[in-house]
């Protein structure tokens, strides 16, 4: 078992910490223990996040794959299913999140630059406010897809030629509109509590790393749909059913 | 602790570049390019993407970790378009079979 | 020297149970997570004993073929997704890698405990899915049997794996962001212990592949509950696809399974050579390797599945290469050994083990990635002896290794080394009776998931069942001893092997804090020769 010490005993050298890049700064009251300071702090939750966001663009990947073989096996079904589907409220819904994009942004840096909270406060519910209003959009649209019974399943109903391609298209657009929408819910129930932080004067130029990671994940969805819009709104505008 | 922080005028530049990205994507949508509307719509919506992770997510001023990890990111999906697109694009090149 | 106390520790600040069921602790949660794996480790192996019986004869004569069937897909899910997966990473990594980059904790430790609680739920689901009737789809979930035929519990347990996918994922989102942001000041990449490296090689499956099986399984789900048309042909789905994305994720699997082994015996050969690895950089780099080409390589699954001729002779070349970084490892671990003062202790008899069955496991598996030979022997015993050989003889004896190496770290006291010694040859001989049968029953054409086989075989069949037993035993006594040993071994010290690393500087069991004072690293944490020797070689 054991061996009575050992032939190269050279321990590492356990001391403590000298003035470096991680030593303590005046301590603040949002350091958590296991920190040495609040740059390691921030750096750690803002490489949390993009790991994060990471699987993220995986998780929408498996789907992004789907739509890829799917559209690649049948494009003119596709096409014809895509025209279906509202460009008005599409484009709407996009500038609508890109608008909230800049809302988010700006709250950001609000709270970098040490604003009042009623300016950091403005811009989150400013971008709730239009988070929300996506997800109106999202469900008049979807209340129309039922009322048309282009809803995949039993009911499915399809005046065209590539009635089962459409059917898959949709299957898609609920799969991954859906997924998006979820992620939406989700981007607004956390900025409301960051909303609420920020009531709270919790955010300043020492301390702003949860709206800024937040915000990492409100630009993210948004990416999200960057893509999505053109993958399934846009392909159809030319096309002339045969 | 300090963050870059970037002009409130920058932020404007990138979302009128945002809406603008928009308003052409929709436009050249309604042209029948053949397979350059797939490119073209492709093309701006990488664009756009760019725009928002350099400029409203800070990774324009942020750690070459950070780059790394969001190229990862996009290049793991690739890896994954890619690599089964093989399998469907060459399908049926083995003459008389499906395979 | 005799130790006679111990100080205040990670074990004995707090006894409630709510002191376990809410601490941050990287150290109590990591112990949260060895017995929840036991448990469905002891789960699994019921399966496995269940089946292993079934086919001692020809016939499906003690359960019908549809119960069969649900055995050995619990039997899958169990152990891959609630045991191989989080075996060494949640709980030798999680109360390892903060202590060995000189951490007081994981970057999020809120996260890490929130992680053992969706583990923990996601393993309900899987429990409830079993309970209430089980699956029959192979842990495969292959569609559209999946999807539309199959009458069993598919959603409940694919519910299962999707959650506790979210567990792996945040484990590995801590360990990364961990081993970036959290190492001491001196502790530089290159002086990183190697099961560090592993981990993060690890951790990056972790992250880039299973949201990919999350997202599958969840279509799944979707597509028996709500009949959309993904996967299913008759829908117009395809089933092929299905089995891509399955594999995007399953193949790198197999290396969140061996890749944090192979972390644990270059510990091991390293403590009880007395040497430093032989080309540190190879092995540190190798993981990175294998974490990365495994996921060029998934393809080879799909070879007699409809995947084109051209994308199968893709596969196959990429899956040769993985082979290459594999190698190294076991390379250089030899090298190591080669003239090192062995001491023969318990974990560097596992490890000897890991060495061996991983070879015959890596080297069968390039059997599988030639296309020609696999047509022959594809889902047949063949595969069943392949892959066990690298998930049972080379991930499982590398978590006992571990387990034995760090069991006087984690617990303060050592164990019955004659006791150990015993179980590590009972777990050896038994594995190799169970599974090389297995290797040629398959090569001779019997194919896996049946519940009757052709009563030529039998004999092959019989010292299989022979063997697990053996190895079920092997199992058993560790866990006695262990358990033994909590309050009757003698007390373990500091650095009871003499070993090298920051985790043998502190106390046994470790401070809550990990350490009283930041430790600043001046040279690499695993050097066991001063530094100018190895700058010579060996
Ligand atoms: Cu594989």
């Amino acid at each position: 078992m054991a061996t009575e010490g050992n032939i190269h005993a050279r321990p590492i050298a356990i001391q403590p910490a000298p003035a470096g890049p991680y030593v303590h700064e005046a301590h603040h009251p949002w350091l958590q223990h296991h920190f040495d300071s609040m740059t390691q702090q921030a750096e750690a939750s803002t490489l949390g996040m993009w790991v994060f966001l990471v699987t993220e663009i995986m998780f929408f990947g498996g789907l992004f794959m789907a739509y890829l073989v799917y559209r690649h096996a049948s494009p003119s079904g596709f096409q014809e299913a895509s025209h279906h589907l509202n460009i008005y409220w599409g484009t709407a819904n996009t500038a609508i999140l890109i608008i909230s994009s800049l809302t988010m942004a700006l709250a950001v840096r609000s709270a970098q630059t040490s604003q009042p909270r009623g300016t950091q406060v403005l811009f989150l519910f400013l971008t709730i406010v239009l988070g929300l209003a996506f997800l109106g959009i999202k469900a008049i649209e979807y209340t129309d897809k039922f009322k048309d019974r282009i809803v995949p399943g039993p009911n499915f109903h399809w005046e065209g030629t590539h009635a089962k391609a459409a059917e898959q298209f949709y299957s898609l657009y609920f799969a991954m509109t859906g997924l998006h929408a979820l992620h939406m819910i989700i981007g607004v129930g956390i900025m409301s509590v960051i909303l609420v932080m920020a009531w709270w004067r919790i955010f300043d130029e020492e301390y702003y790393t949860p709206v800024e990671v937040a915000g990492l994940y409100w630009h993210f969805v948004d990416i999200v749909w960057i893509f999505l819009f053109p993958l399934l709104y846009l392909i159809g505008r030319h096309y002339h059913a045969g | 602790m300090s963050g870059h922080v970037a002009p409130k005028t920058m932020y404007y530049a990138v979302f009128l570049a945002l809406l603008a990205g928009t308003g052409l994507t929709v436009a050249a949508a309604f042209f029948d390019m053949g397979a350059m509307n797939n490119v073209v719509m492709l093309a701006i919506a990488s664009i756009k993407a760019l725009l928002v992770i350099l400029f409203f997510m800070h990774v324009r001023w942020s750690t070459r970790l950070t780059w790394v990890v969001v190229a990862s990111g996009f290049f793991w999906l690739l890896i994954m378009f890619g690599l089964t697109m093989t399998d469907y694009f060459s399908r049926g090149w083995v003459e008389g079979t499906w395979r | 020297m005799e130790i006679t106390t111990v100080g205040l520790n990670y074990l004995n600040n707090g006894y409630g149970l709510k002191s376990w069921l809410l601490t941050k602790d990287h150290k109590r949660i990591a112990i949260l997570y060895l017995l929840s794996i036991t448990g469905f480790f002891f789960l699994g192996g019921f399966f496995a004993l269940l089946i292993r019986l079934e086919l001692l004869t020809p016939a499906a004569d003690m359960v019908q073929p549809d119960t069969y069937n649900k055995l050995f897909t619990m039997h899958g899910i169990v152990m891959v997704f609630f045991f191989l997966i989080p075996s060494i990473p949640a709980t030798l990594g999680n109360f390892l890698l903060p202590i060995m980059v000189g951490a007081k904790d994981l970057a999020f430790p809120r996260i890490n405990l929130l992680s053992w609680y969706i583990y923990v739920l996601g393993g309900a689901f899987t429990v409830v899915a079993a309970a209430t009737g089980g699956v029959d789809t192979g842990w495969t979930f292959y569609a559209p049997y999946s999807t539309s035929a199959s009458n069993s519990h598919v959603i409940t347990a694919g519910l299962g794996i999707f959650i506790t996918g979210f567990s792996s994922i945040l484990t590995g989102l801590n360990f990364i962001v961990t081993t970036h942001r959290m190492r001491a000041p001196g502790l530089t990449w290159f002086r990183l212990p190697l099961f560090v490296w592993s981990m993060y090689a690890t951790s990056l499956i972790m992250i880039l592949g299973t949201p990919v099986i999350a997202i599958t399984v969840l279509l799944v789900a979707v597509e028996r509950g709500l009949h959309l048309g993904i996967f299913d042909p008759a829908l117009g789905g395809d089933p092929i696809l299905f089995q891509h994305l399955f594999w995007f994720y399953s193949h790198p699997a197999v290396y969140i399974m061996i890749l944090p082994a192979m972390g644990v015996i270059s510990e091991i050969v390293q403590a009880f050579t007395r040497k430093n690895i032989f080309g540190y950089a190879f092995v540190a780099f190798s993981s990175l390797a294998i974490a990365i080409v495994g996921f060029l390589v998934w393809g080879h699954h799909l070879f007699v599945a409809g995947q084109s001729t051209y994308a199968g002779l893709i596969f196959s070349i990429l899956s040769f290469f993985v082979a290459i970084p594999s190698a190294v490892k076991v390379f250089n671990w030899t090298a190591t050994i080669y003239k090192g003062a062995v001491s023969w202790d318990s974990p560097m008899l596992y490890a000897f083990g890991f060495i061996g069955l991983f070879t015959i496991g890596g080297l069968t598996g390039l059997f599988l990635a030639t296309m020609g030979l696999d047509i022959h022997v594809h889902d047949t015993y063949f595969i069943i002896a392949h892959f066990h050989y690298v998930m049972v003889g080379g991930a499982i004896m590398g978590y006992l290794g571990g387990l034995h190496y760090w069991w006087p770290k984690i617990t303060g006291r050592m164990y019955p080394e004659g006791w150990a010694k015993f179980a590590a040859l009972t777990v050896f001989i038994g594995f190799n009776l169970t599974f090389f049968p297995q290797f040629i029953v398959g090569y001779l054409g019997m194919p896996r998931r049946y519940a009757m086989y052709a009563p030529e075989f039998q004999v092959y069949n019989v010292l299989s069942t022979a063997g697990a037993t053996v190895l079920g035993a092997g199992y058993v006594i560790p866990m006695i001893y262990f358990i033994w040993s909590l309050k009757n071994a003698p007390l373990a010290g500091n650095d009871p092997w003499g070993a090298r690393g920051l985790e043998w500087e502190i106390p046994s069991p470790p401070p809550t804090e990990n350490f009283v004072v930041s430790p600043i690293v001046t040279e690499g944490t695993h050097q066991y020769a001063p530094s100018r020797e190895v700058g010579i070689g060996h």
